[in-house]
């Protein structure tokens, strides 16, 4: 399609963990791609694979899982690379922040001198003093007030959302190409969430970061994504932009978890769930691995797994997609 | 204006009644350390009046068998079994700590020889190990020592492999190590400062329990060497002048308080650094 090859590219990415020899997919088959500057969420339930796969494609696997695939930053092919490679990849112009920012601050350090560190390890031959002041400036980046006294100061002395920008502050030090967050507003209050999503977004667009949103939570990328991946037990069951995906869901999974959004001027009483759980790990149901929970089963679903069934960007994993006569769930 | 009133000292919580005690105790056998000679009236080895007197105010713990001061040589051992338990703690924990680290984080094979020497070692009595090492290497204070830190760096290695299993799962490790640190740069910045807590609450312990053991070696000849006065070889005098009870009274007491003290202030610690007691 286009002659640059896209910022981040995986290509049927696996993920097993083996327990005595025997080896089972937490991650069967992922592939997707992020472009500069665009916002790809990934969403889907606890367990279905999202962010091991991601933390995989960055070689941050658990040890013991055997990881297959391809994944190619920049053109450059990241499964297989030596360590040292991927440890300068990682913090420079990838990074990431983790879900919980309660721990990911190293507790005895300050955090002035965590921050000073992310800068320092890609770039050794600053000063501790200048790797400071760039630490100064990251704070104010990510709008901390006061962040002369604040540098100074243990992260027990931050609130959660602080901390999280914090974080932030740190992922961006190095000016990254491609920043991963996983789930990033997931431990906060509701309010300070949309303060932190404000925060991501506008350092994205100022930045120009490809960035990869990874959440359970369908609303949060309505408002901040470009296209969006829907992952279920370890595979992408739908990927579309995000205007089409909400428009048009081509997977039951999709209108299942759309129609879970809390919407505050419908009257109903109850919220929408999708009934039963997703399945566990190598455990999955045959056909497809929806099957057991979708509302519109039929016999094939029972008996086949669907091939992804593609109209333009748009592509989804059952064998009723696109079919006019589907109507929301 | 109201009535001036006297800055009044308020016990933080965490400063216990016991550790008040087991500082007390600690600081007077710490200053004995340094001040014996200026502490005592008698020299500790001169043979000062009769042999085998009672307590009396010229001799405040009586005399030994040789006519030595007994109070005396008992302050003045503090100079030999201080010093020797701050050693074995010290070279024991920086071994034990750096091999317990490494077993750890490194985990795979490295793991395992560590840790097999440490069962082994740890597979002995305390006592009977040391008493063999020291028996082979020949008495005196100096082999005592090389004795007792081979029975203890075990227990440091498996404290320490046990707290950095625990802290290197944290997720602000793995933040370090998805934000490009080095392996190195994880374990020393990241994980070891806080491991060290258990460390220093069972290091404070043990400084009476090596006092403990240095004295026992002692006491059955493998450690010090007359006429040293070492609380352990001073009890074995007094053992043998078993109705001059004075004579083995004051490295008794020497010891009791000692470890008592030790034991007083590792308790504090212990209350002071577990977030349930506060």
């Amino acid at each position: 399609m286009n002659a640059h090859p896209p910022l981040f590219e995986v290509r049927d990415l696996r993920v097993a963990f083996g327990r005595n020899g025997v080896f089972a997919e937490a991650v069967r088959g992922i592939s997707l791609h992020v472009d500069h500057g665009e916002v790809l969420g990934i969403v889907g339930e606890s367990g279905s694979g999202k962010s091991v796969g991601m933390l995989a494609a960055l070689g941050l696997q658990p040890e013991g899982a055997r990881v297959s695939g391809s994944v190619r930053f920049k053109g450059r092919e990241l499964v297989g690379l030596p360590r040292r490679a991927l440890r300068e990849l990682r913090g420079s112009r990838i990074a990431m922040i983790f879900q919980d920012p309660l721990s990911s601050l190293n507790p005895v350090m300050t955090v002035g001198d965590q921050i000073a560190e992310a800068v320092r390890l890609h770039n050794p031959d600053l000063s501790r003093r200048a790797a400071l002041d760039r630490a100064k400036d990251l704070l104010a980046l990510v709008a901390i007030p006061q962040p002369d006294r604040r540098l100074q100061q243990y992260p027990h002395e931050f609130s959660g959302g602080m901390r999280q920008r914090v974080m932030i502050a740190m992922a961006v030090a190095n000016d990254p190409d491609l920043l991963i967050a996983d789930e990033p507003t997931t431990a906060l209050d509701v309010t300070v969430q949309a303060q932190i999503m404000e925060v991501l977004a506008e350092l994205q667009a100022r930045l120009k970061l490809g960035l990869v949103l990874i959440t359970h939570d369908l609303g949060v990328l309505a408002g901040h994504a470009d296209r969006v991946a829907v992952v279920y037990a370890g595979q992408v069951v739908e990927q579309a932009g995000v205007d089409d995906l909400f428009a048009r869901p081509g997977h039951p999974y999709t209108r299942g978890l759309i129609a879970s959004i809390p919407d505050m001027t419908a009257q109903s009483e109850r919220l929408f769930s999708i009934d039963g759980t997703p399945p566990a790990l190598g455990r999955l149901p045959a056909g497809c691995p929806f099957n057991p929970r979708c509302v519109a089963a039929q016999d094939i679903c029972r008996r086949e797994a669907p091939p992804l069934h593609r109209k333009g960007d748009h592509a989804a994993a059952c064998h009723f997609a696109f079919s006019a006569t589907e109507s929301a769930a | 204006m109201s009535v001036l009133s006297a800055p009044r000292f308020v016990r933080p919580r965490w400063l216990s009644l016991p550790l008040m005690v087991g500082i007390a105790l600690v600081l007077f056998w710490l200053v004995a350390t340094v001040a014996a000679p200026w502490m005592t009236v008698h020299d500790p080895l001169d043979m000062v009046g009769r042999r085998l007197q009672a307590p009396s105010w010229d001799h405040l713990l009586g005399t030994d068998a040789l006519g030595r001061d007994v109070l005396s040589r008992t302050l003045h051992g503090a100079r030999h079994s201080i010093p020797i338990a701050v050693t074995v703690v010290a070279v024991a924990v920086a071994i034990g700590a750096f091999l317990g680290a490494l077993a750890g984080f490194i985990g795979g094979i490295v793991d395992t020889v560590i840790m097999r020497l440490v069962d082994v070692t740890l597979s002995f009595p305390p006592m009977l190990l040391a008493m063999a090492v020291a028996a082979s290497l020949g008495p005196g204070l100096e082999n005592a020592t090389i004795a007792m830190v081979i029975v203890w760096w075990p227990v440091y290695a498996r404290l320490m492999r046990a707290q950095v299993l625990e802290v290197r799962e944290r997720e602000h490790v793995e933040a370090a190590v998805a934000s490009g640190a080095t392996q190195t740069r994880v374990l020393t910045k990241h994980v070891l400062p806080l491991c060290w807590t258990p460390v220093l609450i069972s290091a404070t312990m043990d400084l009476g329990q090596v006092i403990l053991l240095a004295a026992s070696l002692s006491f059955i000849g493998l450690g010090a060497t007359p006429p040293t006065p070492e609380w352990g070889s001073m009890i074995s005098d007094g053992a043998s002048q078993f109705y001059s009870w004075w004579v083995a009274l004051g490295p008794g007491l020497a010891i009791l308080t000692i470890v008592l003290g030790f034991n007083f202030i590792g308790d504090g610690l212990h209350d002071y650094f577990d977030p349930r007691s506060k």
